[in-house]
C-alpha cells in the first residue's frame, strides 16, 4: 500500500514538475529589440519561449540577427528594449553578479572555435570551470582533481582522449569545435548556445560535431540554440526551428511544416538561387 | 549537397532586386604596380568611361610626370640644406680616407688601455644591466596598464582613449629629450637614464601591448568571457597565455634597443659606459675609447645572438 502510495505521489511530482516547466520555460524573449550604434536595428520586436530539453535552430541570411539573438541571452550584447527572461532571470535587469551567474549557466560555441591556441587541449576544457571557481583560483589555473577526472571524461566522449596534452594550434578544424563543445560541457550549463558551429568545417566533420550536439541534447538533457546557416542539417536535426529575416521571426514551428516557400521567404530570395536539399 | 532548380549559375545570397540596386562594382583590369601611382579623386564610373581613350595614354605620361616630379623635389630640397648648412657631399666623400687613416693609427687599443679593460667591463655590465632593468620594469607597466587601453578588455572607451593618448605622448618624446628634461630634477645620475629610457619603452611598448592583444586574443576572450569568468582570470588564462610569445619576443627587441641607447644617453647623464666614452675621448686616451668601442659592439652583436636564439625557440 505504502509503496503503491509513494509511485504516485512521485507520479504526481513528476506531472507537477513538468506543469511547470511549461508555465515557466527556459529561456523567454518577449518584444526583444535591439539597435547598434543608435541607427542600426538588428532585432525588431522579438518573442518566443524554449522550453527545457529543446533542440531549436535559427535559420536566416547573414546579418539578420542570428547572432545577437544568441549574444543577448549571456549578455555579451545588450538588448534595447523587451525583457529576456532565462531560468528565472530577468537579463535586462542583471547586475554584474546575475550575468555571471547566467553565464556560468550558458555554454557558448562558436564558430572560430576561440579557443585560446597556445594552451594544451585539456586546459581549454578546464576552463569551462572557471566562471564556478574563485578569481584566485582561476587566475593559477588550479583546478581540483575532481574537475580534472572529469575534463579527461568529457574527452574521451567525445574522441580526444589522444590529443588531451597536445596545444590547440596542432588539431584540425573538427577537433577544435569538439574541444569548443567539451569547454561548454564542462560548465554543466542548462543551455547551450551555438553560433555557426560547423560554419567552417567540412561536411564530415560538421556531421560528427551535429551528432554530438544532438546528443548531449538527448542523453544529458541540456537545452540547445544553434544558428546554423545549412537548411538541410537544421531540418534534419532540429525539432523546431526559427527563422528569422532583417531582425524578425518569420517562422517558428516544426521542422515537417517547413516548407520551401517560406525558406525562400526567409532568405528572401527568388527561387532558384538557393542551394539546399530540401524537396 | 544537391543543386536544385538551378535556373541561373549564380549562388548569390542577393535577390534580383537587391541586385539591380546594388550592381557588382566593375572589375578594375588596370595592374596593381600601375595603380599604385593612381590615388586620385574615385571617378563615377560614367566619368570613366568617358574619360577612357585619352586616360590610357595619360597613364604613361601621368606617370613621367610624377616621377620627374619626386625626382625634382628631391634634389632641391638637399640643395636647399646643403646651402643653408654649407654643406659639401664631395669634401665629405673626399674626407673619408683621412679619417680611416686617423681611425686606423690612433683609435686602437694598446696595452695601457687593456689595463682599464676591468673598469670599461664594469661600467658596460652596468649599462647594460640598467637596460634590461628598465625594460623588464616597462614591460610590466605597460602590460598592465595596455590593458585599460585595448578594445577586448577596456573598462571604458574614455579611459581606452585617455590610455592611447598617454602612451602616444610617451612614445613620441625621444627618450634624449626625456633625458635632458630629467636631468633638471634629478641631475646627473643613473636615475635620470632610468627614467629617460622607461618612459620612451613604456610608451613604446603600451602601444605595442594594445594591437596585440587585440589581434591575438579577442576571439578567446569573448569565449571566456561567455563562461562567466571574471576580468582577472581571462586576463590570466586567455590573455596572457596567447599574448605571451609576441611580448617576449618584443621585449627582447627593447633590451637590445635600450642597450645602445643607454650608451648614448650615459654620455648624457654621467653615467655608465657613454660616459666613459666620453671621458676618455675628452682626455684624448684615444686607445682606451676604442676599446670602449670594440667592447660596445661585441656586446650587442651577442645580445643580438642570444635573442634570436630565444625567438625562435619560443615562436
Amino acid at each position: 500500500m505504502d509503496g503503491k502510495r509513494e509511485t504516485i505521489e512521485k507520479k504526481a511530482h513528476g506531472m507537477t514538475s513538468t506543469a511547470m516547466t511549461a508555465e515557466a520555460p527556459l529561456l523567454e524573449f518577449q518584444n526583444v529589440s535591439k539597435i547598434y550604434d543608435k541607427t542600426t536595428k538588428a532585432l525588431s520586436d522579438i518573442s518566443f519561449k524554449v522550453s527545457e530539453g529543446e533542440f531549436v535552430s535559427i535559420i536566416g541570411p547573414s546579418g539578420s540577427g542570428k547572432s545577437t539573438i544568441l549574444r543577448c541571452i549571456n549578455r555579451l550584447v545588450a538588448a534595447t528594449q523587451g525583457t529576456i527572461h532565462f531560468d528565472g532571470h530577468d537579463i535586462g535587469l542583471a547586475d554584474k553578479r546575475e550575468i555571471h551567474q547566467v553565464r556560468k549557466k550558458t555554454g557558448m560555441i562558436f564558430q572560430h572555435y576561440n579557443l585560446v591556441n597556445r594552451m594544451s587541449v585539456v586546459e581549454n576544457v578546464l576552463h569551462g570551470r572557471l566562471g564556478h571557481k574563485s578569481t584566485i583560483s582561476g587566475v593559477v589555473g588550479f583546478y581540483t582533481e575532481k574537475e580534472k577526472e572529469k575534463a579527461f571524461e568529457i574527452l574521451e566522449k567525445l574522441g580526444l582522449s589522444d590529443q588531451a596534452y597536445k596545444r590547440c594550434d596542432e588539431l584540425s578544424g573538427g577537433q577544435k569545435q569538439r574541444v569548443g563543445i567539451a569547454r561548454s560541457i564542462m560548465q554543466q550549463p542548462r543551455l547551450i548556445l551555438c553560433d555557426e558551429p560547423i560554419a567552417s568545417l567540412d561536411p564530415s566533420s560538421s556531421k560528427v560535431i551535429m551528432d554530438h550536439l544532438s546528443d548531449i541534447n538527448k542523453t544529458m538533457n541540456i537545452t540547445c540554440l544553434i544558428n546554423l546557416h545549412q537548411v538541410h542539417v537544421a531540418l534534419k536535426y532540429s525539432q523546431r526551428i526559427i527563422g528569422i529575416t532583417s531582425g524578425n521571426i518569420v517562422y517558428d514551428g516544426p521542422p515537417e511544416s517547413l516548407t520551401k516557400d517560406l525558406i525562400y521567404e526567409i532568405y528572401q530570395s527568388n527561387e532558384g538561387e538557393l542551394i539546399t536539399d530540401v524537396e | 549537397m544537391r543543386f536544385i532548380n538551378q535556373t541561373k549559375a549564380s549562388s548569390s545570397p542577393m535577390s534580383n532586386n537587391e541586385r539591380k540596386r546594388f550592381p557588382r562594382p566593375k572589375r578594375d583590369w588596370t595592374p596593381v604596380w600601375e595603380r599604385r601611382f593612381l590615388v586620385g579623386p574615385k571617378m563615377t564610373p560614367d566619368a570613366e568611361k568617358a574619360k577612357r581613350p585619352e586616360d590610357q595614354m595619360s597613364i604613361f605620361a601621368k606617370r613621367k610626370k610624377t616621377f620627374t616630379l619626386v625626382i625634382l623635389a628631391v634634389a632641391g630640397l638637399y640643395l636647399i640644406s646643403a646651402l643653408v648648412t654649407s654643406f659639401s657631399f664631395f669634401e665629405g666623400i673626399e674626407s673619408f680616407p683621412k679619417a680611416f687613416i686617423w681611425i686606423t693609427t690612433y683609435l686602437v687599443p694598446n696595452a695601457d688601455s687593456l689595463t682599464k679593460l676591468p673598469k670599461i667591463l664594469d661600467k658596460l655590465i652596468e649599462t647594460a644591466f640598467v637596460a634590461v632593468a628598465v625594460t623588464v620594469c616597462a614591460a610590466i607597466c605597460s602590460f598592465f596598464f595596455s590593458l585599460l587601453g585595448t578594445n577586448t578588455t577596456k573598462a571604458h572607451p574614455a579611459i581606452a582613449r585617455a590610455v592611447r593618448v598617454i602612451a602616444a605622448f610617451f612614445r613620441n618624446v625621444p627618450d634624449v629629450v626625456w633625458a635632458m628634461l630629467l636631468l633638471f630634477s634629478f641631475g646627473q645620475n643613473v636615475l635620470t637614464g632610468f627614467f629617460a629610457l622607461f618612459f620612451a619603452t613604456f610608451g613604446l611598448l603600451t602601444r605595442t601591448f594594445i594591437e596585440t592583444i587585440d589581434e591575438v586574443s579577442s576571439e578567446c576572450v569573448e569565449a571566456l568571457r561567455a563562461t562567466g569568468a571574471s576580468t582577472l582570470q581571462v586576463v590570466f588564462q586567455g590573455i596572457i597565455p596567447s599574448v605571451m610569445s609576441v611580448i617576449i619576443s618584443w621585449i627582447l627587441y627593447m633590451i637590445e634597443t635600450n642597450i645602445r641607447a643607454s650608451t648614448l644617453i650615459g654620455i648624457l647623464t654621467a653615467t655608465g659606459i657613454g660616459y666613459q666614452f666620453d671621458m676618455y675621448y675628452k682626455q684624448m686616451n684615444y686607445a682606451s675609447a676604442s676599446l670602449v668601442v670594440i667592447t660596445i659592439v661585441v656586446l650587442v652583436i651577442a645580445i643580438e645572438i642570444t635573442s634570436t636564439r630565444i625567438r625562435k625557440v619560443i615562436m
